[in-house]
């Protein structure tokens, strides 16, 4: 377990943490980020995620990052998915049910192309 | 959320829906996908305009130009003039000699755009809470590292108040003056507690940023604690939020593990620890001196003051107490420098304001906004307008402890200075919207409820008062009011607000008292006519006594 000592230690620890997340946005990588907050789990993330890693299961898709946040601030569009595509921007979807997640993972983490229908209006 | 280089208001007020609004939105949205301008521009509707003459009203920020009435032909003119080139339409702008008040804000605010401004929650929705390694590499623990290795304790002070930074529990008490009174009382032992009893009912910015951003609390009490001379904290979170306890106690792990927390932090003299403390719930706990109360392993109930906890607090020890929000701006200023905090918000409320939005509007969630932005703006531009076309009556920030603001009041700059100045109080930032469907009173009743119960009963004023004015609200709307409660409910207001021991009592009076200032009519006309004029009290209850007619 590295200890910070001193202010090398820290910068040292910052640049690892940036160098795994720069692996993680390189071509070929997805990151799925689910907003695990309470109004997210109240809505249903818990049921989006496992949805999520079935899919990825059951189709044996690798390379795929799925983690967890707090709640980004848009309750009214929980449970809330982000998907990041290697070095592509972020692209946040909302109302995501465990059905909205399979076909969202079918088409855009699978197939390529955003899904319009499920994303945030900004 | 993007930031956007323009916003593009369409009203949605029945009356711009009848003369083909939807039409003009759906075509601002294909004029603008049709040059890639997506991304740059954002499209959301407005409500309640004030000008039936013009509408629909088209309103673009930030030069806050207003067009109307506009039809389907002008959308494409004011989609390549304005918004490709720059030029704004001039003959299609509203008439101005006919611009009423009530969208006289716009103008307040030209040349900026009311954009979100993330701060405190720049991380919250992002990294992994629960990896202190996403937190370090998006800036997490410099702020206490350039404390530590470049500061004096009285200088991190010093940039605090140069930053301005106000207490976001409600009260707004100056953050850098809190922390030199602590840092000013000389004591072997010292204590930084983080109140996150969170227990307003409607509030849950906190919550937001305990699960969300959990290390940026622990690294601003250790600040704390280097800046007031502790060693020790505590983090008193409410007991209803376990994922955030167990996120806290997971962060303050994980710390350890690096080094952050514990004994000679970063090779310094400097050395402290932080224990998370749950509450049981009690609504009184959020108040300072209950809290500390409660941690001491004692009943929840308020002490008398002074002294105050930055003299005798924690076990008679000097003691800082800071919200979760106040708490989470403390490392980006020290980051950043206090003269960087200074450009947002206004200059007697200097930073951000997380506000969550509940209530009769289309978008519920929470925001982070400059200081300063008016309640017309949160409700058409956040809040994306009331819920099907309803008209803003009325709005409660705070929680049930807040004041109760009328829609005359909604330009008002949402800041502490300004609000003091408007006689009513921001409170801890939420705000419950209603619309013309809420009867005040039977508001007034599920709130007095609330605090009648939740009163601790430790002193008179409030144990007492609080019960009377449910009592006298319970009987208005069923029918059984009498002018006399007017003046009954004139006299609790000023007794608890005056002689209550306590945060509770003093402000447990606030909604009815804001409801007497701006709601009599409708209050005379449940006593006097004997109606609901929302329709909402039931009126006819079993009757005890006849209804006395003035």
């Amino acid at each position: 377990m590295p200890v910070v000592k001193s202010l090398d230690d820290l910068k040292r620890i910052r640049e690892e943490a940036l160098q795994k997340r720069q692996i993680k946005t390189s071509p070929g990588h997805t990151q799925i980020v689910v907003g695990m907050g309470t109004p997210g789990i109240a809505a249903g993330a818990r049921e989006t995620i496992k949805a999520i890693l079935d899919y990825i299961e059951n189709n044996k898709l690798e390379n795929i990052v799925v983690r967890q946040t707090g709640n980004i601030g848009r309750d009214s569009y929980e449970p809330i998915v982000q998907v990041i595509v290697g070095d592509a921007e972020t692209v946040t979807y909302g109302k995501v049910t465990p059905e909205a997640a399979s076909e969202i993972m079918e088409k855009h983490v699978k197939g390529g192309s955003v899904v319009r229908a499920y994303i945030i209006p900004a | 959320m993007n930031f956007s280089r323009s916003m593009v208001l369409v009203s949605s007020d029945p009356e711009s829906v009848r003369r083909g609004a939807d039409e003009i939105y759906a075509l601002f949205e294909k004029e603008i996908a049709a040059r890639d301008m997506e991304g740059e521009i954002s499209i959301s509707r407005l409500t309640d305009t004030g000008r039936p003459d013009a509408a629909p009203i088209v309103v673009i920020y930030p030069e806050a130009v207003v067009y109307g009435p506009v039809n389907a032909e002008n959308v494409k003119e004011i989609v390549e003039e304005h918004l490709y080139k720059g030029r704004v339409a001039e003959h299609l702008l509203a008439p101005t000699r006919e611009l009423s008040g009530r969208i006289g804000w716009l103008k307040t605010r030209k040349g900026t755009l009311p954009a979100e401004k993330r701060i405190v929650l720049r991380r919250a929705g992002r990294i992994d809470p629960e990896n202190i390694e996403e937190y370090i590499a998006e800036d997490g623990y410099q702020a206490l590292a350039k404390a530590l290795t470049g500061m004096k304790a009285t200088e991190v002070i010093d940039v605090l108040k140069e930053s301005g930074l106000q207490g976001r529990g409600g009260a707004g008490f100056p953050t850098g003056l809190k922390w030199s009174f602590v840092a000013g009382t000389q004591s072997e032992k010292k204590y930084v507690v983080c109140n996150a009893d969170e227990s307003e009912p409607g509030t849950f910015k906190d919550r937001v940023i305990l699960e969300g951003d959990p290390l940026a609390i622990i690294e601003a009490m250790t600040i704390a604690g280097y800046a007031v001379g502790a060693d020790e904290g505590f983090v008193y979170v409410r007991g209803e939020y376990k994922l955030a306890q167990n996120r806290l106690e997971n962060a303050v792990k994980q710390a350890r593990e690096y080094g952050l927390l514990g004994k000679n932090i970063m090779d310094t003299a400097f050395s402290f620890d932080i224990h998370i403390h749950s509450g049981a719930g009690a609504y009184i706990c959020g108040e300072e001196t209950a809290l500390l109360e409660s941690i001491e392993g004692k009943r929840g109930e308020p002490r008398s003051r002074p002294p105050y906890p930055t003299t005798e607090g924690l076990w008679g020890k000097p003691t800082l107490v800071n919200n979760v929000e106040t708490l989470a701006n403390v490392p980006p200023i020290l980051l950043n420098g206090g003269q960087w905090y200074r450009q947002f918000g206004t200059p007697s409320s200097p930073g951000t304001k997380v506000y969550t939005i509940l209530g009769n509007v289309n978008f519920t969630g929470l925001i982070e906004v400059p200081m300063g932005i008016t309640l017309r703006e949160v409700v058409n531009i956040y809040g994306q307008g009331m819920k099907d076309g309803a008209t803003f009556k009325l709005a409660q920030t705070g929680g049930s402890s807040g004041s109760v603001i009328p829609a005359s009041l909604q330009d008002t700059p949402m800041d502490f200075e300004s609000f003091r100045k408007a006689g009513v109080s921001l409170g801890s930032g939420a705000l419950l919207i209603c619309d013309e469907n809420t009867c005040v009173v039977d508001l007034a009743l599920v709130l007095q409820k609330f605090f009648k119960f939740e009163s601790c009963g430790k002193c008179t004023p409030c144990r007492v008062g609080t019960g009377r004015i449910h009592e006298i609200l319970t009987g208005i709307v069923e029918g059984r009011g009498t002018l006399k409660d007017m003046e009954n409910l004139d006299y609790l207001v000023d007794s608890l607000t005056r002689i209550s021991n306590c945060g509770l009592g003093q402000t447990a009076s606030v909604p009815i008292n804001d409801v007497l200032k701006y709601f009599r009519p409708e209050l005379e006309a449940h006593i006097k006519l004997g109606v609901c004029p929302c329709g909402v009290c039931p009126m006819s209850a079993p009757v005890k006594e006849p209804a006395a007619v003035a």
